[in-house]
Order: C-alpha cells, then structure tokens, then sequence
C-alpha cells in the first residue's frame, strides 16, 4: 500500500525563531496586523508500507532520527492512503 | 610517536569548505595529511588507519534539514561502527563548526553517557543572520580535555566563526541539570568572552550568536571528541590575523595554532 505523509517540524515553544520574528517585522512593514509568525518546515513523503500502522510507526522513526532534534524541535505529521 | 608519522584524516565531504585551510595548518605541523572524500570512506571503511579525524567547517549537503543532520545520519549509517571504534580508542575526532554540527547530530557531543542514540544538544540560529567574523574565546577547561593540555588555561584566543547555526543549546527544561553535568566533567572547552575577557553572558557581539551559557566549543566525558564553531584554522598563520600589517614583530603565527598544535601534541606524545 502507499501512504502520502506530511511531517510539520517546528521550534518548541520557548525557542526564539528568527525567521519568524524576521517574517513578521516585514509583513507588519506591509501595513498587515500580524501579532506573531513562527515558521515550521513540511515534508510531503511517499512511501510503500504494509498497511497504516506501519506507514505511521515509520514516519514517526523518521522524524525521531533525522527530521527533527529533540532537543528543539516539536514535529507532528497526517498520514494518508494513496491510490499506487 | 613522531610527528611526522602522525596521520590525519580530513573528511571532505559535499558542501565542506574548509578543507583546503585544515589541510594547510596541519601540513604546516609536520603531520600527514589525507584530504578524503566521505564517499571513498563510507567505501574502504580505514578509519583506523589513522590517528586524529577531522569534521571540517562548510555547509554539508547544503545544510538541509538541519546543519550537519545529513552528513551525521550517513556517516551513522555507513561508518557508525567504525566511527565509535575510533572514538572508544581514544583517538581524537575534531569538529569543526560544520564538523560540530555533524557531532552533536550524531550524538557523540555532548555524550554524557557515550554516544546518544539522539542529539542531546543542538546549534540552532540567531537573530542576527549569518555571522562572519573576528571573535574572542576563552579555554574554560580545566584540564580533563587532553587536547587542549598545550593551549594555556584560560588563554583568550582571537578566532573567526562563519555559521548560520551555531547557537548552542540545550533542552529548555534540562539545560540547568545538563549545564551542571558539562561542569562536573569538565567538558567545557571554550566560551566567548568580551574584550576584557568577562563573559557577555548570552549579550549580542562578543557571543556572536546567543550561545547558551557562552558556549563556543565542548568535548565529550572522556575528552578526546572536541567540536568548536570559531574556526582555529582560519586563524592559523600570522598574516590571517585581523592586524598583522600593524603588529610588528610578534609570534609567527595566528592563535588558532594553539588548539591545532595541542591536539598534535596530544598525539605525540601519548603513543
């Protein structure tokens, strides 16, 4: 079977988020009432897995060991069925 | 073991570019010197052949997912075992900026309890960009790093960093009792200090990044894993210092020879 996942990857709460804080300093500089922006990073992955539980037991060992640092990161992902 | 058959591993790899400076200062200590593409390691696996293996600066596979994450998880993967046999003989492993990256991603920095199965520490961004510049750093280690036996106690050294992502940090709710266990083992190595030499404790400019604790540089329990972010080779011969036109006379070399040369040292004089 064939799963389509997105994984979201953000900083946790309590980490100043650069990127964020720039984003928002030119959006305000657009004349837009942004109160906040925090950035976070998506992954869209394909993969072939036997049946859903794998499909998530996988993707959640692949943000575990490469896609996000424990140390800062928060991930969370949606995991989907898709035709082959 | 004499210098001149001291063996040095500079691991190239796609996206490293300071390969060619390491290559420089270390042949300039009487060392062998390989610059080797990870590709051909990964292939022949000889890291045993040599005696001291260094993770040089750079943007690894352009630092996607994060800096040093996808150099660290394929070396973990092609060359972990041999990697953590290197590392348990005792032989030094030098990170440096990219290379310190790599190290935590991997787990072996800070390696409180040995390798970590995950990064117990990561380099994160600033607020202010990308950072190319003169910094000042101070050996805080009070010994237990035998690599830094030949860079005085407290020495300031004058050294540039060039990273994106070299904010040191810990876990939020750990950084305390983690910052302790740094202490306790010694493994501080270097922090940023002000011109004064007083830390500018998390302060814009002489911490260039925002580095918990000041931190520039850590080694691990048993001291021969270091990873710093300023880049001693790039601070290596005199005429690399900031004012060396305006200096006359003086030693021949730039501070950064200290940290490279007491890692020779180290070498040297242990086998």
């Amino acid at each position: 079977m064939r799963f389509k996942a997105i994984v979201y990857v953000k900083l946790k709460e309590g980490y100043s988020d650069p990127e964020g804080e720039t984003t928002a300093k030119a959006l305000k500089g657009l004349g837009y009432k942004v109160i906040d922006v925090r950035v976070s990073k998506a992954y869209r992955i394909l993969l072939e897995a036997a049946d859903a539980a794998e499909a998530e037991r996988l993707i959640e060992e692949m943000s575990q060991r490469l896609l996000s640092n424990p140390t800062k990161d928060d991930y969370r992902y949606e995991i989907s069925e898709v035709e082959c | 073991m004499r210098r001149h058959e001291i063996k040095i591993l500079i691991m190239r790899a796609p996206g490293t570019n300071c390969d060619t400076e390491t290559y420089r200062s270390f042949k300039n200590l009487g060392v062998q010197v390989s610059v080797i593409h990870t590709q051909k390691i990964f292939k022949e696996k000889n890291l045993l052949d040599y005696d001291i293996i260094i993770f040089p600066g750079g943007f690894s596979y352009g630092d996607y997912v994060r800096s040093g994450a996808i150099w660290a998880k394929e070396c973990e993967y092609k060359i972990g075992t041999e990697l953590s046999k290197f590392v348990e003989s005792g032989r030094p492993v030098i990170g440096i900026c990219n290379g310190f990256q790599m190290l935590v991603e991997m787990g072996f920095l800070p390696g409180f309890q040995g390798k970590s199965k995950y990064p117990e520490a990561a380099l994160g961004n600033n607020s202010y960009g990308y950072q190319c510049r003169w910094v000042r750093i101070r050996n805080v280690n009070k010994g237990m790093c035998p690599l830094l036996k030949g860079v005085p106690r407290n020495m300031i050294l004058r050294i540039p960093v060039a990273h994106g992502e070299g904010r040191f940090l810990f876990p939020k709710d750990k950084q305390d009792a983690y910052l302790e266990k740094l202490y306790e083992n010694d493994q501080l190595a270097f922090r940023y200090v002000k011109a004064d030499g007083s830390f500018p404790e998390g302060e814009p400019w002489d911490n260039p990044n925002g580095s918990f604790h000041d931190i520039a540089g850590i080694c691990n329990r048993e001291g021969n894993v270091l990873g710093l972010m300023p880049h001693p080779e790039r601070a290596y011969f005199k005429w690399l210092m900031p004012d060396w036109t305006r200096e006359e006379g003086g030693p021949e070399f730039g501070d950064g020879r200290y940290i490279l040369e007491s890692i020779v040292k180290y070498v040297e004089k242990k086998n």
